[in-house]
């Protein structure tokens, strides 16, 4: 049975879109049949940092409204087997998607697709609800900053009245919580939010934190999915939150250990 | 061990009052209003009040007949004269004891509805009230077995109690209720009132932040109290 993923935060800037597309990788990596969906119709990105910018010929809008195939519009990536992605409009707004003209592309896709992440705009508008509502689990990104905590929790409220399992009184959407840009040395000195406080506002298990890493950047100018660096610290916490998403629990890394943590604080 | 038993019970029942005794007239009329809202008459179980018309010259059989083509179904009759009584009867329907006032003669004019006491009831939340939610017990006591988080609002007519930490606004007595008091585990609120008396954060005493307190009013003024002291 196909699962419905989508990438929400609320606030814009805290990493959607390269958890989106680390995220797709990651499980497209451990051989599932996975496609990413860009949400973000008029400011579109998702296909930029999957480096398929210079592919894209027919759009999500497109499908929806019949003026090309879904086969048209699916882009396969050329460096991971069983991984697809279907780019946003740059040239509409969001009033394109439908809930109809959605439904049916998901529907479709669930045919073929095992998993289908669905990349979502910011705000709390109709994007961002077209990319919620028909999910099935929830990645929140979150940074460790105040006003991204809260918007998050607007949208875990949302998640849970705004949406089709919750309309249809379908039991709820599982929501994780993936901390992004996170810096310990910064938490230890108090700047930033540690990984316990934001845990205990917003309430919902933690699929991992993601490490701010000048590689993400990187990546993204790259267009390469930061799950296919191998050197990339912030690439392998993502292939954590992968295994933890499918149940696995990873090795705790030797970066965790005592050592190491007051080595870090001597710096 | 009895099969049976008989028993009073007081029923709503929803009364047709006429107030014409012309067939076509109340046919009419009667169109007109069921049509607003079919389904609500769909079945349903009616009394004709015969108080106004019982003087006149009245088809009761019509009548009758005309209500059950559009699915009511008439089973008494009350304050006919015997002859209207006597029609009823062998229509299959019951009478029912007369009602010492005469009917008002226009229901279209609104009725005052006297205030019927309503038990307070209490309402129980248990997962997290979120930032942007707003949850409302307007007739009696909020309790959240979880935390409020900021940017939530909570309101109760009565008391409110939260068992996890309060981050968002709460106010409880909003109908105007000095009696009602606000109980809570962890003190982060961006507003708490009472009756319309409020503080907010920045005029929370920073010793009884992060605390269990009570909020209630005391001499109109808003009062923070450690559970704990």
């Amino acid at each position: 049975m196909a699962k419905i993923i989508v990438v929400t935060s609320g606030k814009g800037g805290v990493g959607k879109t390269t958890t989106s597309a680390a995220f797709a990788t990651g499980l497209a990596l451990r051989g599932y049949q996975t496609v990413v969906i860009d949400f973000d119709v008029g400011l579109r990105n998702l296909d930029l940092v999957m480096g398929c910018e210079r592919r894209v010929v027919y759009d999500f809008v497109n499908v929806i409204n019949g003026e090309g195939s879904l086969n048209q519009a699916l882009i396969k990536d050329r460096r991971v087997e069983n991984l697809y992605v279907l780019p946003a409009s740059q040239t509409r707004d969001k009033d394109a998607l439908t809930l109809k003209g959605v439904a049916r592309v998901l529907e479709a896709l669930k045919k073929r697709f095992e998993y289908i992440v669905c990349d979502s705009p910011a705000g709390i508008e109709h994007g961002a609800i077209m990319a919620m509502y028909f999910a099935d689990e929830a990645l929140v990104v979150t940074n460790p900053e105040v006003s991204s905590v809260r918007d998050s929790d607007r949208i875990i409220g949302m998640l849970a009245s705004k949406t089709r399992r919750a309309v249809q009184n379908m039991p709820p959407i599982k929501e994780y919580l993936l901390l992004t840009r996170y810096i310990d040395k910064r938490v230890d000195r108090g700047d930033m939010l540690s990984s316990k406080d934001v845990g205990e506002i917003l309430a919902i298990p933690m699929l991992g934190i993601i490490p701010e890493s000048p590689t993400v950047l990187q990546a993204s100018n790259a267009g390469i999915p930061i799950t296919l660096d191998n050197n990339s610290e912030a690439g392998v916490a993502y292939l954590e939150v992968v295994a933890r998403f499918l149940g696995e629990e990873p090795p705790k890394r030797p970066k965790k250990s005592i050592f190491k943590w007051f080595s870090s604080t001597k710096n | 061990m009895s099969a049976l038993e008989f028993k009073g019970n007081l029923l709503t029942l929803m009364v047709l009052h006429l107030f014409e005794s012309d067939t076509e007239i109340i046919a009419e009329q009667l169109a007109e209003k069921i049509s607003k809202a079919p389904s609500f008459f769909q079945h349903a179980p009616i009394v004709i009040d015969l108080q106004a018309v019982r003087k006149n010259k009245l088809d009761l059989a019509e009548i009758v007949s005309l209500l059950r083509t559009y699915g009511l179904i008439p089973v008494a009759v009350r304050g006919g004269s015997p002859l209207q009584d006597e029609i009823a009867f062998n229509l299959n329907l019951g009478r029912l004891a007369d009602v010492k006032k005469p009917p008002q003669k226009n229901l279209l004019e609104p009725k005052k509805s006297a205030k019927a006491p309503i038990s307070p009831t209490t309402k129980i939340i248990t997962k997290p009230v979120r930032s942007g939610q707003q949850v409302a017990a307007l007739n009696g006591d909020l309790i959240v077995l979880s935390g409020v988080s900021q940017g939530a609002e909570i309101l109760a007519s009565r008391h409110i109690h939260i068992y996890g930490p309060l981050r968002g606004r709460a106010l409880a007595g909003i109908n105007g209720d000095n009696e009602a008091r606000i109980f809570c585990q962890d003190l982060k609120a961006e507003l708490l009132s009472i009756a319309g008396h409020y503080k907010v954060n920045e005029d929370i005493p920073a010793d009884l932040m992060d605390q269990q307190v009570q909020i209630y009013l005391d001499e109109e003024s808003l009062t923070i109290q450690s559970l704990l002291g």
